[in-house]
């Protein structure tokens, strides 16, 4: 058992330490060699890197002590039906994965029951807990579990890193299951997948660790739906990795939407790397939590590559939601784009730091990045900071972030015609999130999100 | 339809409308001219109920109703109009939705049944051609990326779309080229009734060629210094504004 004694200033692990040495012995029959290395990894990362605190640079705004006191538990309770899954499946023909506090549920899923797919155009779909158990019915593996465990072993856990960030390597000490998306090169998915956690914890927090592999091959293409939700007003923890690996020419659209109950803890880290002509299309839409942090990280390794963040974030209440973006220009002739629109309303707080660097081997880097806020209370605040890191010469980079109010003179233009002044700010609010959620390419997804932004201001 | 008794308005402490008279009544067409600067957008904005600018003295009776009490949403449903000097771009703000709320906004107000989406694109399909405007524009949000011109037209259009009893246009011809104001001022015309009317704001003569007013009015440094019929326009256009100014300035001397 790995100890460390609590020193002055570092939040107790303990806790988390021993939680890992249960699950390690409890896991250890059913897990392989290689699963149970990446896990040692992380909890020794975990144990290292303790907690951050407020003194830490990265978490500067970020007070996540409170989750280091919720009693650790990892639970399985069963409270979906079918109707749940349906109100939160945008009406969408997809291949749907759904968990349940980090459990997958085939049943209420929509892939082969088994929990592994490979679809009509030759991507596979399933889990991690499938592709260990179906591997191991001996006599008969299917052929998606043989395509898949290779494909986990050599990608969970290399794009992430658990040596840098705490929640990384908790959230890799303690992987039981995982969405897994293995397109092999050319291949071309149709429908999108939709990946829905929902967490329930009516009676005692929970803590929970979903994950998620996307492994794009050269010139293939999917769109991923990545969904947070949870039951009103439940407290728990929810700590998410996802890693995205786009070889030459892939193309990835990845939504994240996160609507976890207003008492929950949402940490959660997307680590994307790309290789050359690659694009990454990545929104990130957050609106539950009463403290969320995305880390959105991507390396981009090779030349003409496309890499564009959007982003939406709106909290009241006490809310904090808290992005930080950090996109590496490795090589050169890559584009990175930065849209994160942010809507803070009461006491919420807001936080964006948005990092690039840009390597002296990346010529002809062009990186924007915009972050634009609007405060509706007085009692709302923002942090906004772009980081620029640049060591090459020939590139471009601009960086825009405000803060402000909704435009006067737009609010009297409405007016004028006729339009209440409620109305016209609802009005130029609603304009202010649907700049980022039009951006969604996935039509039913988009309308869905636009509605209930309708609904949150102009009804 | 319109009276305006003694208006002083000022912003920041500075004086700009100083003793304004101005009665308008149904079926008439106003000009106000005057040099740059010399308060005829302001006299527009106090018209529509810009917050910015204190009224200090004088009254705006509005077909009986006290003006200066009402907020702008309901000035803009008792059906003043105001066609701005400088439209302002709502990114995001679908022209279509926004104007389809406007007009239910002033139906209500009359007590009208709302129009639903066909009915309204019935509506605007029509007061589109009168405009020669393209329909593209209206599934952009308001104004945005528009030209000058675009957004001038898209005024008038707003304007042929709400049909209000009073329309002040605020230099609805600068910015525009021949064939764009013609097109402008053959729209105003086809929207004139006998129960509107118009005020028209310019310091060119240009467009009262094209839109003949009733009244002309010289507005210089906050006050009415001289009206007169079109003819009065002419004189303007031929002998500049100096005269009147010296002729005004030797009257208060
Ligand atoms: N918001 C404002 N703040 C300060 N001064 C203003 C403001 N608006 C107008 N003014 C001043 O009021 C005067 C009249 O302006 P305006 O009504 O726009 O004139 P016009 O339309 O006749 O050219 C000008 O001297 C102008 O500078
Ligand atoms: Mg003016």
């Amino acid at each position: 058992m790995i100890q460390t004694a609590p020193s002055s200033g570092r939040i107790n692990t303990n806790l988390h330490l021993t939680a890992f040495d249960v699950f390690e012995r409890s896991t250890a029959e059913s897990s392989p060699h290689w699963l149970q290395a990446i896990r040692k990894a992380g909890i020794s990362h975990f144990a290292e890197l303790g907690f951050p605190t407020l003194k830490d640079e990265e978490w500067r705004y970020t007070n996540v002590a409170p989750i280091a006191k919720l009693p650790f538990r990892t639970r399985v309770e069963d409270r979906l039906s079918p109707d749940l899954i349906e109100a939160h499946g945008f009406g969408l023909d997809c291949y749907r994965l759904v968990f349940s506090n980090g459990s997958f549920l085939p049943a209420l899923s929509n892939i082969a029951l088994q929990g592994t797919e490979t679809t009509q155009e030759g991507g596979i779909i399933g889990t991690l807990s499938a592709a260990l158990s179906t591997a191991a019915k001996h006599n008969s593996p299917t052929n998606d579990a043989v395509f898949l465990l290779p494909a986990l072993r050599k990608h969970l856990g290399r794009q992430a890193r658990a040596n840098e960030n705490a929640f990384v390597a908790l959230n890799t000490a303690f992987v039981y299951d995982a969405a897994v998306i293995v397109l092999p090169g050319q291949v071309k998915l149709t429908k999108p997948i939709h990946i829905l956690h929902f967490t329930s914890s009516p009676k005692e927090p929970i803590t929970t660790f979903p994950r998620t592999l996307i492994v794009a091959g050269p010139e293939s293409e999917a769109k991923v739906i990545e969904h947070y939700v949870g039951f009103e007003a439940e407290e728990y923890f929810s700590s998410a990795v996802t890693e995205i690996d786009l070889e030459g020419g892939a193309r990835i659209e990845h939504c994240k939407l996160q609507e976890e109950s207003a008492a929950a803890f949402h940490i959660a880290t997307i680590q994307a790397h790309q290789a050359a002509r690659s694009h990454l299309l990545s929104h990130s839409i957050s609106i539950g939590a009463k403290l969320a942090r995305n880390n959105i990280n991507g390396v981009l390794d090779g030349s003409g590559i496309e890499c564009t963040l959007n982003g939406l974030y709106l909290a009241k209440g006490d809310q904090l939601v808290d992005h930080h973006t950090a996109l590496e220009h490795a090589k050169p002739h890559c584009n990175s784009h930065e849209f994160y629109h942010g809507i803070l309303n009461d006491r919420a707080t807001g936080v964006f730091n948005g990092k690039i660097f840009v390597r002296p081997d990346a010529q002809k880097t062009d990186a924007k990045q915009t972050n634009r806020n609007l405060l509706l209370s007085d009692d709302a605040t923002v942090n906004t900071k772009p980081q620029l890191e640049i060591f090459a010469d020939d590139v471009r980079c601009t960086h825009g972030a405000t803060v402000g109010q909704l435009e006067e003179e737009a609010i009297f233009y409405l007016r004028a015609r006729g339009i209440g002044l409620d109305n016209a700010r609802r009005m130029l609010v609603h304009a202010f999130a649907a700049d980022i959620v039009n951006r969604i390419t996935i039509d039913e997804v988009r309308e869905k999100l636009d509605q209930q932004l309708f609904d949150l201001f102009e009804k | 339809m319109l009276e305006i008794r003694n208006l002083h308005a000022e912003i920041e402490g500075k004086k700009i409308l100083k003793g304004i008279d101005l009665t308008i009544n149904a079926g008439e067409v106003h000009a106000i001219m005057g040099p740059n600067g010399t308060g005829k957008s302001t006299l527009a904005q106090v018209l529509v109920g810009r917050e910015e600018y204190a009224i200090t003295e004088g009254q705006i009776l509005f077909q009986g109703k006290d003006l200066l009490e009402l907020d702008p949403e309901e000035r803009a449903r008792e059906g003043v109009f105001l066609a701005f000097q400088y439209p302002v771009e709502i990114p995001g703000v679908n022209s279509t939705y926004f104007l389809k709320a406007a007009l239910n906004e002033v139906r209500k107000h009359k007590g009208l049944t709302e129009l639903d989406a066909m009915e309204f694109l019935i509506l605007i399909k029509e007061k589109m051609k009168i405009l020669e405007l393209d329909e593209s524009l209206l599934k952009r949000p308001v104004n945005e990326g528009f030209s000058g011109g675009e957004k001038k037209r898209n005024e008038i259009f707003q304007m042929a779309v709400l049909e209000p009893k009073l329309a002040i246009l605020d230099e609805t011809d600068s910015g525009l080229d021949i064939d764009a104001l013609r097109i402008v001022a053959s729209g105003v015309n086809k929207l004139k009734r006998p129960d509107n009317a118009q005020l028209l704001i310019t310091h060119y003569q240009r467009l009262l060629n094209y839109i003949v007013p009733d009244f002309v009015h010289v507005l210089y440094n906050g006050r009415i210094i001289k009206s007169g019929d079109k003819s009065l326009a002419l004189e303007l256009e031929e002998r500049g504004y100096d005269w009147l100014i010296e002729e005004q300035s030797a009257l208060t001397r």
